[in-house]
This record gives C-alpha cells, structure tokens and sequence, in this order.
C-alpha cells in the first residue's frame, strides 16, 4: 500500500504540478492512494511527490515533470526501488537537502503539504477542531486566553502586539456584538506566508479564529483577504462551507450555546487595507484610510463595535496552543520572542520557498544553513525583512538573531515574514528606490509628510541614480524620513522611509559612490552604466544586432561589432542574446550625466 | 454618456439584490460586477447607486481608491507582470520593457486594437519563480526577455481564446 501525495498549492500549480497530478489520476493502480496537499515550502523544487510507503517511510520527489510519473510508478511504487535522481528528501539521503527541514521547527506550517487542504477529515486526522472541542468542553474563555499568554503568543503581522492583551481589552471592551476579523491582506510584495496556510491548511484559521471568538465573545468573523490570491479564497469557502456541515460554524458551534459564523471579504488592491483602521473601513464598504488611534479597535472597531484583528499565522498557532498547551508553542523561542516565525525566502537565495524556524535562529543560519546560501555564487550582501516597512541587515551582522528585540536594535523589523536575500549584484540605492515606489503609489494620501514627503524622497533617490545627485542630499533624505515618521498617523508612513535610513546607515558609501564618481558599484542603475563588446570575445555572429530593440549595434558579419552608447537604451537584451558573454557591462567614474537623458 | 443594455441591468440588479440588508457591501457590489461584465463603468456606478440609494460620488471615490477596480474593459489577452520585491530583483524591469515593445502597449495601458492589456501588479506568490507573468490567469515563470516574446508570439498565433473568466 502506498500514498503519494502531490503539492498543489499556487506555487507548485505554476511550476506544472497539475499536469503531474493528472498523469498520477490516469494511471492509478488500486494499491496507490493518491491525494492533493498544499505546500511543503520547497519553492525551489517544486512540483513536489511524496511516496510514503506501508511502514511510513516518506520519499519526497522534487522537479518532477509529468513524464517522470510512469517512472515513479514502476521503478518505485511497483519494484520498491526508488527513482534517486529525483530524489530531495528520503530516510537514506544524506544530501545537505536534509538540513533544510532538520534546522527548522514546524508549529504553525505542521500540516502544510500534509493534509488534504480541501477535505476536513483530512484535518480531523491531525487533531483538527480538538483544540475547539477542548476550549468549549473544559475552558473558561478566561482560560483560553490566559494559555494564549502563557504560551507568548505575539501577532505576527509585523507589530507583534501579544495576542492576549488585544483578546483581553476586546473581551472587557463595552458592547453586545463583537468581531474577530482575520487580516490576510499580506501586502508586502514579496511575501507569501499568509497565501500558503490558508491554501494548505485553512480550516487551521477557521479553528484560530473561532477560539479567538470564544475568547472574545463575539458572534461574527470577517476574513479580509487579498483578491490576488484566487486559489486560497476558493479554498476557504470549500473549509467554511465543511465547518458548517459538521456543525463547527453556526447557530450552536458542536451544540454548545456558542454561535460564531466567518464571512469573507476581498481586498481590492491597496496596501494600505493591511493596516488595521483601514481594513475596517474597508469592510465597511468604504475608502480604506486608516483613522487615528485611540480609540483602538479593542474598543470601537467595526461598524463601532469592539473588533480584534489578528494575522492570519497568529491565527494558525491557536488551536495547536490550545490542544497541545503553551509549552508545545514556547519551548521554541527565546525569552522575550517565543515560538516559531515562518519566512518566504526570495531574492538570490539557493532554496527559496518557505520556511518556519524558532525564534531566535540567526540570519546566517536562515540564509546558509536553511537557505542553501547565495544562488548566484556571489558574495552574500544583505537581507530584508519586512518588505517596503522593513529595513535591511547587511551580511556582517549576520549573527544577528532573528527575533523581535535584537533585529528592532539594528534598525531592522521582524515584519510579516518577508525575507529577500540580496548578493553584491543588487544595488541598495535602487533597491531603497524601488520600495519607495511602492509606498508613494500606496500612500493613502491623507497626511500631507507622508504623501508629499514619499515624493520628494523619490525625487532625490531618482536623482541619484540618474547620477544627478549631490552629497547634501543625503542629508536631506535622512532628515525627509524622519519627518515623516513622525508627522504620520498610521504605521505606513511611519515605516516607509526605513528602507531608505537603513540602507543610509549601512550602505552609505554606495550612495557617495553614485554621487561622487557617477558609478553605480553593483552595476544596475541605467544612467551609470555601459556595455561594451569585447573584441576578444566577439565571434561576429550578428545576433545581438538582431536583438537590439533601438538599433545601438553598429558592425557587419566577420567584424567585431561595437555598441553605440549614446542610442542604448541600456536594456540588456543583447548581454542575454550573446551566447558567447562577449558583451559586458561597466560602470566607471565619468560624467555619465551629462552625455546620457536623465531618466525620469 | 453610455447607456445600459437590458442584459447588463437585469446583472447589475441581481447582484444588489443579492446583497440586500448586508452592511458594507458596496464593495463586494462592485467587485462582482466587475466579475461579470469586466469593468465598472461611470454607468454601472450610477445604476448601482440607483438600486442602493448611495451617492454616486461615494462609489466613483471607492473605484478611484482601490487599484483592482477599472473603468474602463480589458483587452482581449491580460497581462499581469509581477513587480514584486524577488521579481524586481530578478528582472521584471526588464520584462516589462519587452512586453512593451512586443505588444506595443505601454504598461497601465490596453493596446488600441484591443487585443493586450498589460497591468502591474505587486507580488503573485510564486518568488522563487520570479520573474514572473500572468498571462490570462495563467503563471509564466523564470522568465527571459526571450521567453517574454515567444509567450506574446504564442498568443498572437493562438488566435487566442482570449482571458474567459479571469475577468476580474
Ligand atoms: C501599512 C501597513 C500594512 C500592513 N499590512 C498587514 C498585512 O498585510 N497583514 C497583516 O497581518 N498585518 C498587516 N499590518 C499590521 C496590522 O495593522 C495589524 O497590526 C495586524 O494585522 C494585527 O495582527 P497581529 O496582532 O496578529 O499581528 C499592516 C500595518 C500597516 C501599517
Ligand atoms: S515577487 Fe513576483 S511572484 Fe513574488
């Protein structure tokens, strides 16, 4: 007897896993339970096959295509000898593949990857809905909450408020109705943390989220998730539409006198909706602005009733706090960070995907050990964690430990998971650049430091990169930022200009060189740079003429060819059209300004 | 000013019908309409503001707000191109300008013969595959200006089906 479980999560879906899972259905033998799971977090070797066998042993495929499937079946399934070259994780691999799971603590991401995301039994055979059960049967909602406190559980959205003292302030807070409201709104544009419980693991929130609402006392629950994510909203309604067949959401939640029921409501694409005030006014039908604090939501929050906002990982960790007790949660952890903290890894890093490691796990271990280090081969230059509200650590505090205290004393912020590995090909000043982009386009507009004040950082930014810049601009920047850290209402303008400090504060000489010597030194930053055919290298074939979309390339066959610099457009279409790296790229002190447009 | 066909009443009244008596549903409203019939006119508005007795100026400020909502329709292929924080790193500037040059099309923009819309978007959850392009709901991933143009070439040659229902 064999299960053979295929990861369809976004994710896998887009490396091709569906084909795969087809090919499985097709050629189905009665001695094979196959099954649909979530994601196992192995991004970088997705689509994913685990082979589990009759005494339990679990062999993980990675890459597979759907023409390696008859493979899997008749070298594995039927002759019992395992297709290794395939192979990412079995019993014997001593493959540094094993580190990855071996250095990390599953607690909030254990069933990802594991269950059926679409079928309860599935999560009924992992303990699912017994933490529910146990807090109606045995538990006070006083005790509920109290265990949340032993436990340490602080949100993981990026503040890491404890999770108590909101439930305790909501549960004391005057009014009859009450609301829980998940956010899953996951907003910083390189995170997906959030999408991947709910498309693995959803009725985990659903449990979250009721415990939460018995601990509260509220009667209602709002998921507010982002329209972008399709396949987690499909998988949530499937999980709520199970919950209330089996009586786990509704008039008398498993015939208690507790009645709680989960509605969902989709964002419509602005950032700013993450921000607890503003998701409020979202839901309710209106501009999502955020508005001033106090009074908190605790107290007046949706539709003016008392509302508790919590992340959607704060969520997933509950029922398993519940069921198993506080010490399962903080035996993980260090004294102040408790429990565990799940990260996407993107950017240069070898395995990329999702990870889940305790508290207090060091940048170093997170990139090398875990992540597999740098993709490219090149040097290891920084991190950055929470996305356009972050900061980044660059590699020679690379021993810092992840968890709240120590990376908010290095200028950095846990954030909502978001970790993006940089090598010294990236640019820091473009990089500050980009995420600057991103907060003016998401400013909400309603403070005028953080409306104008993103502007004219932009400007400067954009002027320093176009090699116009000046050394009193950084000056400027830095003074700029902290003026809209305080002269904003909500935690978007307070946060965003520190993509820019931090990377002032430890990149500063990649500023002085954009403005000093006109060079870009990770050669990104259009304006400061060039290409140049080498001679050497040039076989003359003529494709990078072919390629070029603006007609830069002067030459004929069997001549060297040569780039005209100042009709370049510096799009880089021809470096990838060479087969023979004969095109390179330069960035060398010069005045650039004058002889190129400055970009706008 | 554009005026409704039949059809397009009889949708816009079901789905406030649906929605009767729920608080805060101006929002789902709009999103389900753009759902069916692929945008939200200044027309669509004003009838919905008809049926729910909300001010006009109060929806129109919900579609200029929200970035998913547009007023006017698709082109006949969708294009989303991630720039999000791992894409970004890998090149989406670079995408996007081949995008660009072989749709014609500038970035925000539908193309005048209707046949591409090409989008921004921030983050679709697949990094580690980055760059990447939704192509009609579908994901194309660790993309190259190359690969860019054979995916345009392919939906050219297609005759293409078009994006069904990833309307959104
Ligand atoms: C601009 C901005 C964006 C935010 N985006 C998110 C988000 O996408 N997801 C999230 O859970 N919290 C986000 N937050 C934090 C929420 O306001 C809130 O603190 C959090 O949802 C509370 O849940 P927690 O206590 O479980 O962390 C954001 C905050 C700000 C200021
Ligand atoms: S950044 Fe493009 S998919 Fe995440």
């Amino acid at each position: 007897m064999y299960y053979v479980k295929v990861g369809l999560a976004s994710c896998g879906i887009a490396a091709g896993s569906a084909a795969v899972y087809e090919r499985f259905q097709q050629e189905l033998t009665p001695d094979v339970t196959l099954q649909p799971t979530g994601c196992l977090g192995m991004c970088y070797c997705e689509p994913l096959v685990e082979v589990i066998n009759s005494t339990g042993e679990r062999y993980l495929y990675g890459n597979v295509t759907d023409k390696d499937v008859l493979r899997i079946l008749s070298t594995h399934i039927r002759d019992g000898n395992p297709v290794t070259e395939l192979l990412v994780d079995a019993p014997s691999t001593s493959d540094d593949d094993r580190v990855y799971f071996a250095k990390q603590s599953r607690f909030a991401l254990q069933n990802c990857g594991v269950i059926n995301p679409e079928d309860i039994e599935s999560y009924f055979l992992v303990r699912g809905y017994e933490g529910l059960k146990k807090a109606l049967l045995n538990m006070s909602s006083e005790q509920v909450i109290r265990e949340v406190e032993q436990a340490g559980l602080r949100g993981r959205g990026g503040a890491g408020f404890p999770t108590h003292l909101k439930w305790t302030l909501t549960r004391k807070a005057a009014g009859e109705q009450k609301y829980i409201v998940c956010n899953a709104d996951e907003g910083d544009p390189g995170a997906f943390m959030d999408r991947s419980i709910l498309e693995s693991d959803p009725h985990s929130v659903l449990e979250g989220m009721l415990l939460a609402g018995y601990a509260i006392g509220a009667s209602k629950g709002y998921i507010y998730i982002r329209a972008e994510y399709p396949l987690a909203i499909k998988r949530l309604r499937t999980a709520i539409n199970q919950a209330r067949q089996h009586e786990l959401l509704g008039a008398a939640v498993l015939g208690s006198n507790f009645a709680f029921d989960i509605e969902i409501r989709e964002g419509a694409g602005a950032f700013v909706c993450g921000e607890e005030t503003a998701l409020l006014m979202s839901i309710e039908g209106k501009r999502g602005m955020p508005r001033f604090r106090p009074p908190y939501p605790a107290e007046k929050g949706l539709f003016g009733c008392p509302t508790s906002i919590n992340n959607v990982e704060t969520l997933a960790n509950v029922p398993r706090i519940i069921d198993l007790g506080c010490e399962a949660f903080n035996r993980y952890g260090t004294e102040k960070s408790k429990g565990t903290k799940v990260f996407a890894l993107a950017g240069k890093i070898k395995r990329g995907g999702l990870v889940e490691i305790p508290m207090g796990t060091t940048v170093n271990e997170l990139v090398f050990s875990i992540g597999g280090g740098i993709s490219t081969g090149k040097a290891f230059k920084a991190i950055q964690t929470g996305g356009p509200s972050g900061g980044c650590i660059p590699a020679q505090l690379g021993d810092t430990p992840v968890d709240y205290e120590s990376l908010n004393k290095i200028g950095a912020i846990m954030g909502s998971g978001g970790l993006l590995v940089m090598d010294e090909d990236t640019c820091m000043v473009n990089l500050a650049q980009y995420f600057l982009t991103f907060a003016r386009e998401e400013s909400c507009g309603k403070c005028s430091f953080c409306r104008s004040g993103t502007e004219q950082m932009l400007r400067i930014l954009n002027r320093i990169t176009s090699g116009m810049g000046q050394l009193s601009d950084l000056d400027l920047l830095a003074d700029l930022g902290e003026k809209i850290k305080i002269g904003s209402m909500c935690g978007l303008g307070q946060t965003v200009p520190n993509p820019v400090l931090t990377t002032l504060k430890y990149f500063r000489h990649e500023y002085v060189a954009h403005i000093q010597d006109k060079v870009c030194p990770a050669k990104q930053c259009k304006a400061l740079i060039d290409y140049q055919v080498l001679a050497a290298d040039c076989r003359s074939c003529g494709i990078c003429k072919k390629s070029c979309p603006v007609g830069a390339i002067i030459g004929e066959k069997k001549q060297v060819y040569t780039i005209d610099s100042s009709k370049c457009i510096r799009c880089g279409l021809c470096v990838n059209s060479c087969k023979f790296h004969a095109i390179e790229v330069f960035s060398l002190p010069k005045e650039v300004a004058v002889c190129m447009e400055v970009q706008s | 000013m554009q005026s409704l066909s039949a059809e397009e009443i009889v949708i816009i009244k079901e789905i406030v019908a649906k929605h009767v008596g729920s608080p805060g549903s101006a929002i789902p409203i709009l999103q389900e309409i753009q759902k069916e019939l692929g945008y939200v006119s200044t027309a669509f508005l004003r009838q919905v503001a008809e049926l729910t007795e909300t001010p006009a100026s109060d929806l129109y400020s919900i579609v200029t707000f929200y970035s998913q909502f547009r007023l006017e329709p698709l082109g006949k292929n969708y294009i989303q191109v991630c720039h999000g924080t791992a894409c970004h790193l890998a090149g989406a500037e670079r995408i996007t300008d081949s995008l660009e040059h072989e749709t014609k099309t500038k970035c925000g923009c539908t193309s005048e013969n209707g046949e591409f819309t090409l989008e921004k978007v921030a983050c679709v959850g697949c990094c580690s595959l980055a760059p990447v392009v939704n192509v009609n709901g579908e994901t194309h991933g660790r993309l190259t200006p190359e690969k860019t143009a054979k995916v345009i070439e392919n939906l050219r040659n297609k005759g293409n089906e078009g994006n069904g229902d990833v309307l959104r």
